[in-house]
């Protein structure tokens, strides 16, 4: 079981608030993690630090092998080009249309000519059901399709990691299966790794090889979805009874 | 707080603020140094911020010119120099009142449309997108609408002087009855292409600090759409401060050694 990347002891603040405490995680190569916990956890702080947009203030990220906090700028750059990152509202960039959105890190990191981008880029918007809409401009789309634009994005470079932050929340339960099934089908695609942060149990425990549940700066729970269901810890059962009666605090 | 810690934390910030642009500034000049520019997004930022931003440079030159072909009209008739009216309106013009109103009110369009624009980036995630496809932001969008602004700016500033002096020279002629002919003769002989060529430097400067500014407010946006508004209001202000400021400090310069200073 290799180990693509790995928080060690990771601790992050915004101003007074710690956020992560002395947090542990390895990302398993292959397999789609979910981090569950509940509202502002630290869950998409994890995503931010996997992929060096944010920087910890104490422990260290390893991510392929190479510490976060030892590479320049530009060896941070390259390596973010190897990881893909699905926003929780897909942060399309609204000048452009969605070809474009999907287009753009093949226009800018490589060297392909624009009739293998065309080509690759309408393979990926049909791989996530978005065939025909590549001249619309986002904000002409619904909640679903500018998700699965932002999966198209993430996933245009073939990238190693792919990060997905809540890729179902606010979403009727037919796109929810939909996004869900396309998160299961990319990762067989690209044969590579996923992180998903998500609150909806009934995705994850469809999707997820691996669940790490985050409560107070740390991860509490850590297994496979039948470990995490039959856990013994209160917090754990609490969160997926969705219950108000417990140890959480409401 | 007390003063003396009120005092300590604004200087901070104001260091804090200059470092932020000195930084911005030199990024985005290594850039264009190493020819790293979008040419596409230039052309298409060069229409957006320069083209568009035509009409309210032609208005307010237009009638700037006429308000001090009018005043120096009026005065000039009556002491019996009207021939010196066309100098006067193109001296003021090309040196001070073409590239400074040009730039303050591209300021007050383009320079709020950039912050706003980017503003909005920042709080719907697009910037931080940016940095997770292992873009630059400061060179996919801050180098595009400084070089388009560098090229534009100047452009504006011709056209604005052009404008007030036929502005000016409508006014003199229609008001004081000064030919065109002698109008546009004093023009000739009381101003050279340096008087342009200086104003043109103003002009460039002002448009670096425009973008500047707009481009540093927007990127810094925190707290949502409240803080994109608090972001477009401030890059305004402080652009248009600078460009004053600025504007004093290069005449100084320039136009100095002409009374024995600079």
């Amino acid at each position: 079981m290799a180990v693509i990347a790995r928080l060690e002891d990771v601790t992050m603040s915004y101003g007074q608030r710690v956020v992560l405490q002395n947090l542990s995680l390895d990302i398993v190569e292959g397999a789609i993690t979910c981090v569950i916990g509940l509202s502002g956890a630290g869950k998409s702080t994890i995503l931010r630090l996997l992929n060096g947009l944010r920087r910890p203030d104490s422990g260290r990220i390893y991510v392929k092998g190479q510490e976060l906090g030892s590479l320049s700028d530009r060896e941070l750059i390259e390596l973010r080009r190897s990881i893909g990152f699905s926003f929780q509202f897909a942060a399309l960039f609204d000048s452009l249309s969605v070809f474009e959105n999907v287009a753009l890190p093949l226009r800018e990191n490589t060297t392909l000519g624009t009739d293998e981008i065309h080509k690759r880029v309408t393979h990926a918007l049909e791989s996530v059901g978005l065939a025909g809409a590549e001249e619309k401009l986002p904000a002409e789309l619904s909640g679903g399709m500018v998700k699965r634009a932002g999966f198209a994005r993430a996933i245009i470079t073939n990238p190693d990691m792919v990060l997905y932050d809540e890729p179902t929340t606010g979403l009727d339960p037919i796109i929810t299966h939909l996004l869900t099934d396309t998160i299961l089908r990319l990762r067989n695609q690209l044969n590579g790794t996923a992180v998903v942060i998500s609150h909806d149990l009934q995705s994850i425990f469809m999707m997820a090889d691996y669940i790490a549940m985050l409560f107070e700066g740390a991860v509490i729970a850590y297994g496979s979805v039948d470990e995490i269901r039959a856990s013994f810890n209160p917090i754990v059962q609490q969160f997926l009874q969705g219950s108000e009666v417990g140890p959480i605090p409401i | 707080m007390n003063p003396l810690e009120s005092v300590g934390r604004e200087s901070t910030d104001l260091l804090e603020y200059v470092g932020g642009v000195a930084i911005l500034g030199s990024e985005s000049a290594s850039f264009i140094a190493r020819l790293r520019i979008r040419v596409a997004e230039t052309f298409n930022q060069a229409y957006l911020l320069g083209v568009q931003s035509w009409s309210i440079v032609l208005l307010t030159s237009l009638f700037t010119g006429m308000v001090i072909s009018l005043e120096s009209a009026v005065q000039a008739v009556q002491y019996g120099v009207g021939n010196l009216v066309g100098g006067a309106v193109a001296f003021g013009s090309f040196r001070e009142l073409g590239p400074m109103l040009s730039a303050v009110v591209v300021a007050g369009r383009a320079g709020a449309a950039i912050a706003a624009e980017l503003g909005s980036m920042v709080v719907t995630e697009q910037i931080e997108a940016l940095d997770a496809l292992g873009l630059s932001p400061v060179r996919m969008l801050v180098v595009p609408r400084l070089v388009a602004m560098l090229i534009m700016m100047p452009v504006l500033t011709i056209f604005a002087d052009i404008v007030s002096i036929l502005g000016g020279a409508w006014l003199a002629n229609s008001v004081a009855h000064i030919s065109y002919d002698t109008f546009l003769l004093s023009v000739r002989q009381q101003v050279h292409i340096g008087d342009m060529l200086k104003g043109l430097v103003k002009s460039f400067v002002f448009g670096a600090i425009i973008v500047l500014i707009g481009c540093y407010q927007g990127l810094r946006t925190r707290g949502g759409a409240a803080g994109v508004g608090v972001a477009t209001t401030g890059a305004v202000v402080i652009a248009i401060i600078l460009i004053f400021i600025t504007n004093f400090l290069l005449s100084y310069i320039l136009f100095g050694q002409q009374f024995g200073g600079g």
